[in-house]
């Protein structure tokens, strides 16, 4: 029998206490405890991007955490990215209209990077896109898409900001 | 893929993390956790104790001490590329980091752990090197500092004992005139360096070159310093012809043979790279105001 801990942590905004054993991970605690499989498994050492979340509003690969280190901590999926269940975020948005996703696995993990990357950078270059998702790999789309609907995406993000403000 | 069993630390002083280390037999202490991690799911190691520094209280922070920049071995790599004090004082490292995997890696990964896993490509490790940066250490006999260049002892083999922990680092700053120059291949960005060359140098009024450092990473099982060439650069004006020849017995230089490159390309790369990082050094300093 495996050594367990018990854990508090809020994931997109709900908070759960959990009893886990010490060596899972936090993408297999998300995924089969918390039953939130939006988060993807790709390689499960830290090279696909797909498992992608962000801690306490920062990207990380949720294959290199356990979930004892989540602790007290906050947590976002890809199920907490649209503001309900009726409406996409602009980024989603922007990919289902620049077909953005092929097979979609490692959607997840794209948009939670770009997230984050159009947080802290409203006004990306091309450049500042491709290296921001240069750590997140896609077999299907060859990279096109993805990006012009990140462009895009920063766009309308920004121009919603302006309408906030007006 | 999932981590073998073990014991979970958390400990939360620096104390009660040697006293653990101390105490208990195959443990691994876990950093930032982009190195360890990979390896426990992949189960390349199989540590019977895994003791988080994560939640240890006073391991990160960057300051300025003296002179140098003082880090803590926690400090996220993210920190460090954000950092004022780090592109104002030691804009090599600011250079480097960037270099240094993913965003997504870059927020979780710390200053200490890739010092500690010494991978022989690692970015951090050949800035280390080139600055001439000192290691703090704590173990249950108390502190000792170490000088970078004696911390690899061989292949991602840190002179740590196996109850001591890195604490931090102190990092030399060079005048507020001097040039930088950081400059590696690799495959892909975000992927370790084949081969990485970092260059520093000051020059006097005349732009002659006054003090020099020049480190390949990614050649052996530790970052180089390429003394000779330090040397023979003292006096020279830089300039692109001059270079060529300075940097050219790089080309000897032992060199790693393996799955991603063969020794000669490597060789060819220490002698391209030197010279690129040395003039971007220098071009630098033409850009910098004069005080």
């Amino acid at each position: 029998m495996s050594e367990q801990r018990s854990i508090a942590v809020t994931v997109n905004g709900t908070a759960y206490e959990k009893t886990v054993p010490v060596r899972l991970t936090l993408a297999d605690f998300l995924r089969q405890h918390l039953r939130l499989t939006g988060t993807h498994l790709g390689c499960e050492h830290g090279v696909c991007g797909a498992c992608t979340i962000l801690f306490d509003g920062h990207s990380a690969r949720s294959c290199l955490m356990l979930a004892v280190q989540a602790d007290g901590h906050d947590i976002l999926t890809v199920e907490g990215i649209a503001p309900d269940a009726r409406t996409l975020h602009p980024l989603q948005q922007a990919f289902h209209e620049h077909h953005g996703l092929q097979c979609g696995f490692c959607t997840p993990g794209i948009l939670t990077t770009l997230i984050e990357l159009l947080r802290d950078n409203p006004e990306p270059t091309e450049d500042d896109i491709r290296i921001g998702i240069s750590g997140n790999l896609c077999r299907c789309t060859g990279y096109h898409n993805i990006v012009a609907a990140a462009l895009d995406a920063a766009r309308r993000m920004r121009e919603a900001q302006k309408e906030l403000h007006v | 893929m999932k981590p073998p069993a073990f014991s979970y630390h958390d400990p939360r002083s620096i104390a009660d993390a040697v006293g653990l280390l101390a105490s208990l037999d195959n443990a691994k202490v876990l950093a930032g956790g982009q190195s360890l991690m990979p390896m426990l799911n992949m189960r390349f190691v199989l540590p019977d104790h895994v003791i988080d520094l994560n939640r240890v209280e006073g391991l990160s922070g960057i300051r300025e001490e003296s002179g140098a920049l003082v880090i803590g071995a926690m400090t996220r790599q993210r920190d460090i590329e954000f950092s004022d004090l780090v592109r104002g004082r030691c804009p090599l490292m600011h250079e480097a980091i960037g270099q240094v995997g993913h965003r997504q890696t870059r927020n979780r990964g710390t200053l200490g752990g890739s010092l500690c896993h010494l991978d022989p490509a690692a970015e951090l490790v050949a800035v280390a090197a080139a600055l001439d940066a000192t290691l703090t250490i704590a173990g249950k006999n108390g502190v000792r500092e170490i000088a970078f260049a004696d911390f690899p002892v061989a292949y991602m083999t840190p002179a740590l004992e196996p109850d001591e922990l890195l604490i931090g680092a102190r990092f030399p700053c060079w005048s507020r005139r001097h040039g930088h120059g950081f400059v590696e291949f690799s495959r892909r960005h975000g992927d370790f360096a084949i081969v990485s060359a970092a260059a520093l140098i000051e020059e006097d009024a005349h732009g002659k070159v006054t003090r020099a450092s020049l480190t390949l990473g990614g050649m052996g099982p530790a970052p180089l310093r390429a003394a000779d060439v330090e040397r023979a650069l003292i006096g020279e004006k830089i300039a692109d012809k001059r270079l060529r020849e300075i940097c050219e017995p790089l080309r000897r230089l032992d060199a790693v043979d393996d799955i991603h490159a063969p020794a000669t390309y490597r060789q060819q790369l220490a002698t391209v790279l030197s010279r690129r990082a040395l003039l971007k050094a220098h071009e630098r300093i033409a850009e910098r105001p004069r005080p």
